[in-house]
């Protein structure tokens, strides 16, 4: 799945989606509230936030090496290591 | 040298769970040779640790875990709570009290400026950013993470006093931009009443070798620049000054309220063009624009020096 | 915050105080029976939070209820220095030998309450420490310490008042050092303060101001007097467009964009922090600039914060083009200001490059946001270029699109 807003993109894996247990690290880690839980637990990008991305790599530490993808529009499509 | 801090001093940081002080205690530990921060305070948290400093209950029980006295405390705690957490500082032998919390009433502050008088404590602050010894060691959020203080302060023989956090750092760029680097700064806050005031830091400054000159921040409201004006004369200080005053509009606006909770100008003392000219009759100059000051406090010190003032 | 004559009595009133048997009267006709109540001459004074009062007209004497009730009706629809009454207080017309002054302040450089005393009241205390110097008693007391009757008889003696009246006055100074500090005011006053024929004293009118970041340990006190949380008496009212940026203040706890104050130009600014927003609202006036508002942004706003107060200064009418001006952050971060400021000019449809006129905000995280800027083609500056020198450039480029 993807969101875009004006200056930040969230790319998660699908499977990775699916998954509720890495949804809630993901809920839990980002401190703007980028991601979310559907009622079944899977997840939710809330693109009203996005813009709101601190660039802290929390998502990142986890999750999967890859498995989430934090794209920075305004750096020509950079993704954040 | 430096002024009220050093690479040995000890600090805790009372409220260090809190999220700014989380940021503030990483930024002592990363800056310099490394801030000793022995604990943190938060009632309740015991046990904890926030970037390897253990978080304790009380001030007394992290006295106890160093060994030794503590030397100093950044305070973070909410206005509410920040007479109480000052007054255990001071009750517990700490002798150096950074207040870091907005929007504390004046009788607050004053109960814990007397206390600390009462103990032989000093208090800088409430309202303020701490103090920065430029490469060796800062207490409190002054500068910001390592990396940025260090983009901006460097070693050298100015002292800074600053009534803004924010320009304590802007003015210190701009001198070491100039080659000028500083002794100590120090952020003292913008309130109506303040743990210490220009003057009351002047014979710190003083009694530095390594300060030749000094450099100050200021903004309209109370006399405090009054009382330096004094200090300066009195004193016959060895130390040229270079102030800089912003908020010259508020003149024009008696009763409004911005910046500082100090600013806010109630009288003919206390605005800006009658401090101006106060501080100009004690010889001290006031830079027009902050880009001004490098040259001028440079050719008031080599004035000082070939009138054979300043020792070496 | 300022409170009203009839509140500041009120409150000298519940410490024990002496004060007449006043009336509060938002009327004609409630005028007219506080004036039957009190019986006899009355005065009837105008509750306004300025000075100058007696000289406006806003404060009468009358004889009668009748003669109350029509003052009071006068003064009732009489501004004074821009302000309407809140209502009138009626006063008994009190026979008054002498009149005094009593008040408590603030030092900031001694950082302790001082008690201020004089035999000549009736006047501006700073008017007879000026021509009286030997008529004002002074003395500094503890916060820490309860206030004693001493401190505030040898206040009182050193204006060379004795006998009577210093036994008569000295617990009422005593009273008011104590209500200073039990309700965090900022300054307290009685004057005059009246010795009456029979030799007893008098509280004949009051100023109180309270402490607004004590303003929450005293919401009984508030709400007694009935002053609501939204009451914040500034100098001068908020216009539509501060609350406006209240409201943006409030949207979420991150950060403040706040203090945003209107002026009546054509370059809007979002500015910070504390001190950098003083001197950079000095250069822009020094370089010939218009600020169209001042405000002060800080302590790391979120993107939706900040973008909501560009486009509260963008949407001002008259304003023409915006500078994002800081002094050096380290908390607030750069990148975050310029997304949020970006965000606000596409929001709006403007285009970011023309809208801003300068972004001069070094520090914290200043790379990522200065790869932002340049996305957007928007004029930005780095620490080398000082504050003064930003304003400058704004205000030569907002001149040359006006032109
Ligand atoms: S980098 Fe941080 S702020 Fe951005 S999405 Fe990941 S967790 Fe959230």
């Amino acid at each position: 799945m993807r969101a875009e807003a004006t200056f930040i993109a969230v790319e998660v894996d699908d499977a990775i989606a699916a998954d509720p247990e890495t949804a809630r690290r993901l809920t839990e880690a980002c401190p703007v509230d980028i991601y979310a839980q559907d009622g079944d637990g899977r997840l939710e990008l809330v693109e009203s936030n996005l813009d709101e991305c601190v660039l802290c790599r929390l998502c990142l530490d986890a999750t999967p090496s890859g498995a989430v993808k934090v794209i920075k529009l305004y750096d020509g499509g950079a993704v954040l290591a | 040298m430096s002024i009220l801090i050093d690479a040995e001093t000890t600090f805790i940081v009372q409220g260090i769970t809190g999220r700014e002080a989380v940021n503030l205690t990483r930024e002592c530990l990363d800056y310099g040779s490394g801030a000793k921060v022995v604990g943190g305070v938060t009632p309740g948290r015991l046990g904890r640790d926030v970037h390897g400093v253990p978080v304790f209950d009380t001030v007394a029980q992290a006295v106890e875990h160093h060994g030794a006295p503590i030397d100093g405390s950044v305070v973070t705690v909410p206005p509410a709570f920040t007479k109480d957490a000052v007054f255990e500082a001071i009750e517990n032998g700490v002798k150096l009290i950074v207040i870091v919390t907005e929007r504390i009433p004046r009788r607050d502050v004053a109960e814990m400026v007397e206390l600390a008088a009462l103990r032989g404590a000093r208090i800088i602050g409430p309202n303020c950013l701490g103090i920065i010894v430029p490469d060796v060691i800062k207490m409190g959020g002054i500068g910001g993470p390592a990396k940025n203080a260090a983009q901006a302060y460097t070693p050298g023989p100015i002292g800074v006093i600053s009534r803004s956090g924010g320009m304590t750092t802007e003015m210190s760029s701009t001198l070491s931009a100039a080659g000028l680097g500083q002794s100590t700064a120090v952020s003292i806050g913008g309130d109506a009443i303040i743990g210490s005031s220009y003057a009351e830091l002047m014979p710190l400054f003083e009694a530095d070798a390594q300060t030749e000159g000094i450099v100050i921040y200021t903004e309209p409201g109370g006399r405090m620049e009054a009382e330096l004006a004094g200090w300066v004369t009195e004193h016959s200080s060895r130390l040229p000054v270079v102030a800089f005053m912003a908020g010259r509009f508020m003149d024009e606006m008696p009763g409004m309220s911005f910046g500082h909770a100090g600013t806010i100008v109630e009288g003919k003392e206390d605005t800006a063009s009658e401090k101006i000219a106060r501080l100009a009759q004690a010889g001290i100059s006031v830079a027009e624009r902050i880009e001004d000051i490098p040259e001028m406090i440079r050719s008031k010190i080599s004035e000082r020096s070939r009138a054979g003032g300043v020792s070496a | 915050m300022r409170f009203f004559e009839f509140e500041a009595r009120e409150i000298v009133k519940r410490a024990g105080i002496p004060v007449t048997d006043f009336g509060f009267a938002t009327s004609r006709e409630a005028a007219k029976e506080a004036a039957e109540r009190i019986g006899g001459s009355v005065v009837i004074k105008s509750q306004v939070l300025t000075g100058g009062r007696m000289k406006a007209g806003g404060v009468k004497f009358a004889d009668t209820p009748e003669e109350a009730a029509a003052h009071a009706e006068d003064i009732l629809a009489l501004e004074i220095g821009g302000h309407m009454p809140r209502g009138v207080l009626v006063d008994p017309k009190a026979e008054v030998e002498q009149e005094y002054y009593a008040g408590v302040v603030w030092d900031g450089l001694r950082k302790q309450p001082v008690m201020l005393f004089s035999d000549m009241g009736g006047i501006d205390i700073e008017q007879v420490a000026e021509e009286h110097p030997d008529h004002v008693g002074r003395g500094h007391f503890s916060t820490l310490l309860p206030v004693s009757d001493f401190q505030a008889k040898q206040v009182i003696a050193q204006t060379g008042v004795s006998g009577s009246p210093l036994n008569r006055i000295t617990p009422i100074l005593t009273r008011l050092a104590r209500l200073f500090l039990e309700h965090d005011l900022t300054l307290a006053e009685i004057n005059p303060l009246g010795r009456l024929k029979d030799g007893s004293f008098v509280a004949l009118d009051a100023h109180m101001d309270i402490e607004n970041e004590a303003r929450g340990r005293h919401a009984k006190l508030l709400a007694d007097l009935g002053v609501g949380p939204e009451e914040t008496r500034q100098a001068r009212e908020a216009t539509p467009f501060e609350l406006a940026g209240e409201e943006v203040d409030a949207t979420d706890h991150r950060g403040v964009a706040g203090n945003v104050t209107e002026f009546d130009g054509n370059l809007g600014l979002v500015i910070g922090a504390g001190g950098g927003s003083l001197t950079l609202f000095d250069a822009v006036r020094a370089h010939g600039g218009k600020p169209a508002n001042y405000c002060e942004i800080g302590g790391n706003p979120s993107v939706a914060k900040t973008c909501g107060l560009a486009k509260l200064v963008l949407g001002k009418p008259g304003v023409e083009q915006i500078a994002v001006m800081m002094s050096i952050v380290s908390n607030t971060r750069v990148d975050i200001v310029a997304r949020g400021v970006i965000k606000a000019c596409l929001e709006l449809g403007f285009d970011p490059s023309e809208k801003i006129a300068i972004f001069r905000i070094p520090g914290a995280w200043e790379e990522e946001g200065f790869k932002i800027l340049e996305k957007y083609g928007v004029d930005y500056a780095d620490r080398s270029v000082s504050l003064n020198e930003a304003a400058r450039r704004a205000v030569e480029k907002i001149q040359g699109v006006a032109a």
